[in-house]
């Protein structure tokens, strides 16, 4: 198991070296670069072509792409970068600071979001998936196929308009205005603070809720089904054991295996934000950050989050497998 | 898809106009659906209300008997129509004996013991009418009348099961001391891990396991089939059953561990002084282990009788053709005989014989009501017009 391990990670690197080449020349192939961006965008300051060749030199992007990945991954010596091989990924030309720090700073209150939502919805649409299935063609199975389905088919856009609308401005429950406090605290303690940000958050964590929580529940729906009609079912109940301990021991347990394997697929999803909500709702998370960077031409920034992310995604993918091992007494990790 | 349809339609109307169960029209399905829809939502309804136990308490006609089923229907409502897979079946198992359940796949052998065990797969099967009395020692259930919280108790404790796949019979996740101790602890109140878990090794040495210790300890997936259906065996008898339903228990093993399984059952038998119903297609099978043999056909009984009677002197054709059917080692022949033709769709069956299209020995009468039993011997009856005293005589 130790060398299986071993020789994932080792797999990994090369993953993630791969990912790096093909998501650097396609940031590169990209129209319009960081420079253009700033200074075209505002007419008001006139720059010489000579001053513009000097920025374009400065932000290093007057290499070729060949030679501009080499210094993004070995170092750029003229910046001062030790290059992506040293975890060094350069400075961020938005915010001007390191981008693991970039990153480190916004990543957490995605972080909070997602998994708040998480622990929300995971074990909802277990359970609602569970008592479908118990009950399949029923009308309990019906109308969470329905609502789940309808959940599924949002756009997260669209149904975080549709919210805010009903909430925020019909009701008046929650702040319409964006981003993640009041404007109008004056002076607030901590707990005031934390209150205030918490209730900024739930709109979001309701979208994130019900739109996340179809495909777990149909999933979990499916699975249930499967393990009903297994044999091993079938000697529970001849067994003598109560329904209730067929349905919620001996095909839970067996149910659960796809589950909780698909949960440590979900690590990226939890570090790695959602672009279209943060913007919308206006919470500086790191998908917000990751939109802007990619808008605005900001390559070491977005080489940096999508590096971030395919780490995860790797490390999720083992994890996954790992997680087999765990609760699947039938897999064993050779070779 | 579109074009067989339609060449279904006209082969439907060029050959049966009416009645043609491979094909159903739009209106026809739908109302198929319906009346299930209606006939399902009422029988589940009555398996789940309290019952009071005068309603589902009986006599049983022969307290010798430990199981007689009497004229049981089981039906599987499909989208095609009803499916009649148990239609009238009566037969009795009595104490301390071996019966075995014969008959070619589909005729309705598995479902006539899950019908015993209330394990039909519902909601699509149910038992429909009939009844199956159930001797609990000083009383009598009848088990179609029974709701599910009360069966419950019987299930396990009184008549066990031993099923056919012992690969995906026992749960992949749980340990066989697991499986073992929950059957113990489940239907002897008072009972502690710690007995439980004596009882199932003593229950694991007794279906003759080597290392009951190790085995005790294992997942169902690190044994073999032989030792996975010995655990099968083990998890039946750790409560004493009155009755052991073997549904092709051999079926999925190779010789040698087929010839285990039996003798262990056997041993079995006398140590816990207890009945069988061995359900199997394996002739040899029943002439070892049975005492009494039914032998069915499209989810009827068509002849009961004691094994010596069934097997030296065959009545039905169709239990002569499925003898003749069988390899025997010192006979030669050419070509082993099969029945020509195959078993009958179950849904919209003809009121004759059902083997009247297969059968080589079809005299007038075989036209008219499917045949009563004629009781031939005090013990063998078969359902053939061959052997109705009123006309045509005995030709076997």
């Amino acid at each position: 198991m130790v060398k299986y391990i071993i020789k994932r990670l080792l797999l990994s690197v090369l993953i993630i070296f791969g990912v790096s080449i093909i998501l650097y020349a396609l940031l590169r192939c990209m129209p319009g670069d960081y420079v253009t961006n700033k200074f075209t965008a505002n007419p008001s300051v006139e720059l010489s072509q000579e001053r513009i060749d000097q920025m374009m030199e400065l932000y290093g992007l007057n290499d070729n792409i060949i030679v501009g990945y080499w210094k993004w991954l070995f170092g750029n010596p003229t910046l001062g970068t030790r290059g992506a091989i040293l975890f060094d990924f350069g400075n961020s030309f938005l915010y001007e600071q390191p981008v693991t720090q970039v990153i480190a700073d916004n990543m957490w209150i995605s972080f909070i979001l997602t998994l708040v939502s998480l622990i929300i919805y995971y074990p909802l649409a277990v359970f609602l998936g569970t008592r479908a299935a118990v009950r399949q063609y029923g009308a309990f199975d019906y109308a969470t196929t329905v609502l789940t389905m309808v959940g599924i088919s949002f756009p997260t856009f669209f149904f975080s308009a549709l919210v805010v609308k009903i909430f925020a401005y019909d009701l008046g429950w929650f702040d319409s205005a964006l981003g993640l406090q009041s404007s109008g605290l004056i002076n607030p303690t901590d707990w005031e603070l934390f209150l205030n940000r918490a209730w900024h958050l739930v709109l979001p964590i309701l979208v994130t809720v019900v739109l996340s929580i179809g495909s777990i529940m149909r999933y979990t729906r499916t699975n249930m089904l499967e393990v009903l009609n297994a044999d091993y079912i079938r000697t529970a109940r001849a067994k003598g054991l109560s329904e209730r301990s067929v349905i919620y021991k001996h095909a839970f347990k067996n149910t659960m295996i796809p589950m909780v394997t698909m949960l440590a697929g979900l690590l990226p999803g939890l570090f790695g934000g959602s672009m279209i909500l943060e913007d919308f709702f206006g919470i500086n998370g790191i998908g917000l950050i990751g939109y802007t960077a990619m808008n605005q031409g900001d390559i070491p920034l977005v080489m940096g989050y999508n590096m971030f992310l395919a780490v995860l995604t790797v490390l999720g993918m083992l994890l996954t497998d790992i997680m087999y091992v765990i609760v699947d007494p039938r897999v064993k990790l050779t070779k | 898809m579109l074009f067989q349809k339609k060449k279904q339609e006209n082969a439907t109307v060029k050959v049966a106009p009416k009645g043609d169960a491979h094909y159903l029209t739009a209106k026809e399905s739908r109302e198929i659906a319906k009346s299930n829809a209606k006939i399902i939502r009422e029988l589940e309804k009555r398996k789940k209300r309290h019952v009071p136990e005068e309603e589902y308490l009986c006599e049983m006609k022969d307290p010798q008997n430990i199981v007689e089923f009497d004229d049981l229907h089981t039906y599987f409502f499909t989208d095609a129509g009803v499916s009649k897979a148990v239609d009238g079946v009566t037969f009795s198992i009595p104490k301390g004996a071996t019966v075995g359940v014969v008959g070619e796949s589909g005729c309705g052998k598995s479902v006539t013991s899950l019908s015993l065990m209330q394990l039909v797969q519902a909601p699509q099967g149910q038992i429909v009418s009939g009844s199956i009395r159930f001797n609990m020692g000083d009383k009598a259930y009848d088990i179609a009348k029974m709701p599910v919280s009360e069966m419950q108790k019987i299930r396990g404790k009184q008549i066990a099961m031993i099923f056919q796949e012992p690969m995906t019979s026992l749960n992949p996740v749980f340990r066989i001391g697991y499986q073992l101790d929950e059957m113990v602890l489940l239907h002897q109140p008072g009972c502690t891990k710690e007995q439980a878990r004596e009882h199932s090794l003593e229950m694991l040495k007794l279906v003759g396991i080597a290392a009951p210790e190790r085995v005790y300890k294992c997942y169902p997936h690190e044994l073999s089939g032989g030792m996975r259906q010995r655990v099968m065996i083990a998890i039946a008898l750790s409560c004493d059953p009155r009755l052991i339903i073997a549904d092709e228990p051999t079926t999925a093993l190779d010789v040698t561990i087929q010839a285990q399984i039996l003798d262990l059952l056997r041993e079995i038998k006398e140590k816990i002084d207890g009945s069988i119903m061995l359900i199997t297609h394996d002739l040899g099978v029943i002439a070892e282990m049975a005492d009494y043999v039914v032998v069915m056909y499209a989810g009827r009984v068509i002849e009961t009788g004691t094994t010596e009677e069934i097997f030296h002197s065959p009545l039905h054709p169709y239990t002569v053709g499925l003898q003749k059917s069988k390899p025997v080692v010192k006979r030669k022949v050419d070509r082993l005989y099969n029945i020509p033709g195959q078993v009958p769709n179950p849904i919209d069956m003809p009121n004759y014989c059902y083997f009247k299209e297969r059968c080589d020995r079809c005299t007038a009468k075989c036209e008219g009501d499917y045949p009563h039993f004629i009781q031939v011997s005090p013990t063998h009856r078969v359902a053939c017009y061959l052997y109705d005293k009123e006309g045509g005589e005995p030709n076997a």
